[in-house]
């Protein structure tokens, strides 16, 4: 299976251990966006932990929104572990989604102040 | 009879007559001659005249001066006060002021909650509720004693009312609750309008059985539906409204030029039915900004001319 | 509990956008327990703060702390040797915190982070509804322990009001009447002779109406 090179994996035992911080500090340490990869709905192997992993990026993506910054950037797949081309594809589509955003604004500006410096 | 008060209802009611009231919303500015002209619409089909207190949470001229007017075009008011926008000290001033000016009557409300009013940020008070309203007229009257336990000079001498739902939940309840009133000191009930003959012959039932209607006089509550849109706005959107279906499709039976003749017929019946009621002494006609209908109403159920009482 | 919600993050942003160092401080009593201001939220907000003043290419640095209570100065103190770095702290804490924060570090700007709503108490995992008015003269032995002042959008208490349809408040399908709440309490309790009895006009004096209150118990005095 191949997925573009600019997919960095973090792997869960299961979407809901992911919490509003992680996807936070995702993007505030730089990251161009961040999607959450989970079971189908009704296929979760611990009852709920995809549904509350949506609500959260549901979360996210408001207080993004919140501050200026593009909800897109933030979001939430459901597929099933087997549907390896399923997953190549959500990457390249993730990573079109974030070229059109653009670079991470807070990284640009850190960039920016450290050429400054 | 015995009479407590200088009330011509209380007065109407003892002598054995079905007792007639109205309602008068006054207007949403200083114009007091809207207040005068409802009066004289409704005044001589009518005992006395009820005035609304912000009704429904909107403001509007106050209706101790609405009443005040009415008072001094020669008719006899009924000063309605909830305990949603006054403390006891306001509401006990209001009281003095009433009976400055010869006035009554009062009917003692909550009020309804100022969310649905054009204010609905505004801190409500509810320091009294409707019974402990009456609780405190009731010891001004009788006691010539404030809440406080300061005597007054010259108290108030108020005929005392409630309102009831009959249509509201707990349905089992709502009998209990009157007789907490009535415990409490009301001695006239106006009923919210009654759509549903036969719940309201139900709690009416309830009332007899208990002996209530011996303690305390019940005018039913009779509002005329204008139109179908009407019928169905006070189903869907007001609380503690009960309008059967049967009523709406009545009035969709009819031409669509006729339907608001059709909303008096059936007012006029709901009166002549009602009349047969067992502990039913009068009716409450709220004929709410149509009030030119009050007369043919009054007229039209044989009650018309009111009797004089001294 | 003391219930409180977030405040919107642009309003927080408002008051503190000419500051260029911030603490957050949590609470993990109430606030903690309501999820709008323990750790958790100490850090998100945090992070949100710096993405935004980062966007803004203004330089801030937004510290992070959460502390046991911010009710008790004791605890308060825990934080003396590191406040002066700040020139500003937002508290997410609750009312009573913010104001201790304020008053215990009165030279520092203190701001709100969260809008302090009720007390109350856990219906589920994220519903928290309101319980007590705090009026200061608790009569749940007479309504089978369901409180019309808090539970009565009126509260009154000769109730139900003649708005209640359907076991539910006038004001909103969503709230439950009280009052139907406390017929059904005390009619499973067989108490219902309590209905028959007005009660009298209630004494507000011990309630926020007669003043800001104080409570002094002697014996734990030092």
């Amino acid at each position: 299976m191949t997925y573009p090179s600019n997919i960095r994996i973090v792997k869960v035992p299961c979407t809901g251990r992911v919490a509003i911080i992680h996807l936070m500090k995702a993007i505030e340490k730089g990251a161009d966006g961040v999607f959450v990869a989970g079971c189908m709905e009704g296929d979760c192997h611990f009852q709920a932990g995809n549904l509350r992993a949506n609500k959260r990026v549901a979360y996210v993506r408001e207080l993004l929104q919140s501050i200026g910054m593009e909800p897109d950037r933030v979001a939430m797949y459901n597929l099933s572990s087997g549907e390896g081309p399923r997953f190549a594809e959500i990457c390249r589509e993730m990573t079109d989604k974030i070229r059109q955003l653009g670079p991470n604004p807070v990284r640009v500006q850190g960039a920016r102040k450290a050429e400054a410096a | 009879m015995i009479t407590t008060t200088p009330s011509k209802l209380e007065s109407i009611l003892a002598a054995g007559h079905f007792a007639v009231t109205s309602e008068c919303g006054p207007p949403r500015s200083c114009e007091g001659t809207v207040v005068d002209e409802k009066a004289r619409l409704v005044g001589p089909y009518v005992d006395v005249i009820n005035v609304t207190d912000n009704q429904t949470a909107v403001v509007r001229m106050s209706s101790l001066a609405s009443c005040i007017r009415i008072k001094q075009l020669g008719f006899e008011p009924v000063l309605q006060m909830t305990t949603r926008d006054r403390n006891r000290i306001g509401l006990q001033s209001d009281l003095l002021g009433a009976g400055a000016f010869g006035i009554n009557n009062v009917l003692c409300l909550t009020g309804d909650h100022q969310r649905f009013g054009d204010h609905p940020s505004a801190a409500n008070v509810f320091d009294l509720d409707s019974t402990q309203l009456i609780q405190t007229v009731r010891q001004m009257r009788d006691e010539g004693k404030l809440l406080s336990g300061y005597e007054m000079n010259v108290p108030p001498k108020m005929f005392i009312g409630a309102a009831e739902n009959p249509f509201a939940d707990p349905f089992e309840i709502r009998v209990l609750r009157l007789a907490k009133k009535v415990a409490a000191g009301a001695q006239f009930i106006q009923t919210q309008c009654i759509y549903n003959m036969d719940k309201f012959k139900l709690w009416m039932q309830q009332i007899v059985e208990r002996g209530l209607h011996e303690k305390v006089s019940i005018l039913a509550g009779i509002t005329p539906m204008k139109s179908i849109g009407m019928a169905r706005y006070m189903k869907a959107k007001v609380p503690g409204m009960d309008v059967p279906d049967d009523v709406i499709k009545r009035l969709q039976g009819v031409p669509k030029d006729k339907v608001a003749a059709e909303g008096i017929n059936i007012a006029v019946e709901q009166i002549q039915e009602l009349k047969e009621c067992p502990g039913v002494r009068g009716f409450h006609v709220m004929a709410i900004e149509w009030e030119e209908k009050v007369p043919e109403i009054v007229e039209r159920a044989g009650l018309y001319p009111r009797p004089k009482v001294d | 509990m003391i219930m409180a919600k977030p405040k919107p993050t642009e309003e927080i942003i408002r008051e503190i956008k000419d500051f260029d160092n911030i603490l957050v401080a949590g609470c993990n009593g109430c606030v903690a327990v309501c999820e709008a201001g323990g750790l958790k939220e100490v850090e998100i907000l945090a992070s949100a703060l710096r993405m935004y003043f980062a966007n803004q290419q203004k330089k801030i640095e937004i510290g992070e702390v959460s502390l046991t209570r911010q009710c008790d100065k004791e605890y308060l103190a825990e934080i003396k040797d590191r406040i002066g770095g700040y020139d500003a702290v937002v508290s997410i804490a609750c009312g009573a915190g913010v104001q201790f924060m304020a008053e215990m570090y009165s030279k520092m700007r203190v701001f709100p982070g969260v809008d302090t709503c009720f007390i109350g108490a856990t219906e589920e995992k994220g519903v928290w509804s309101e319980r007590c008015q705090a009026c200061g003269t608790c009569i749940l032995a007479s309504t089978g322990g369901i409180c019309p002042v808090a539970r009565c959008s009126k509260r009154i208490l000769n109730g139900p009001c003649g708005g209640s349809s359907n076991g539910k408040c006038e004001i909103d399908k969503e709230v439950p009447c009280g009052w139907q709440l406390i017929y059904e309490r005390l009619k499973e309790l067989g108490e219902l002779k309590r209905f028959e009895e007005p009660t009298p006009a209630k004494d507000w004096l011990t309630s926020r109406d007669g003043g800001p209150r104080r409570l002094i118990k002697e014996v734990s005095q030092i």
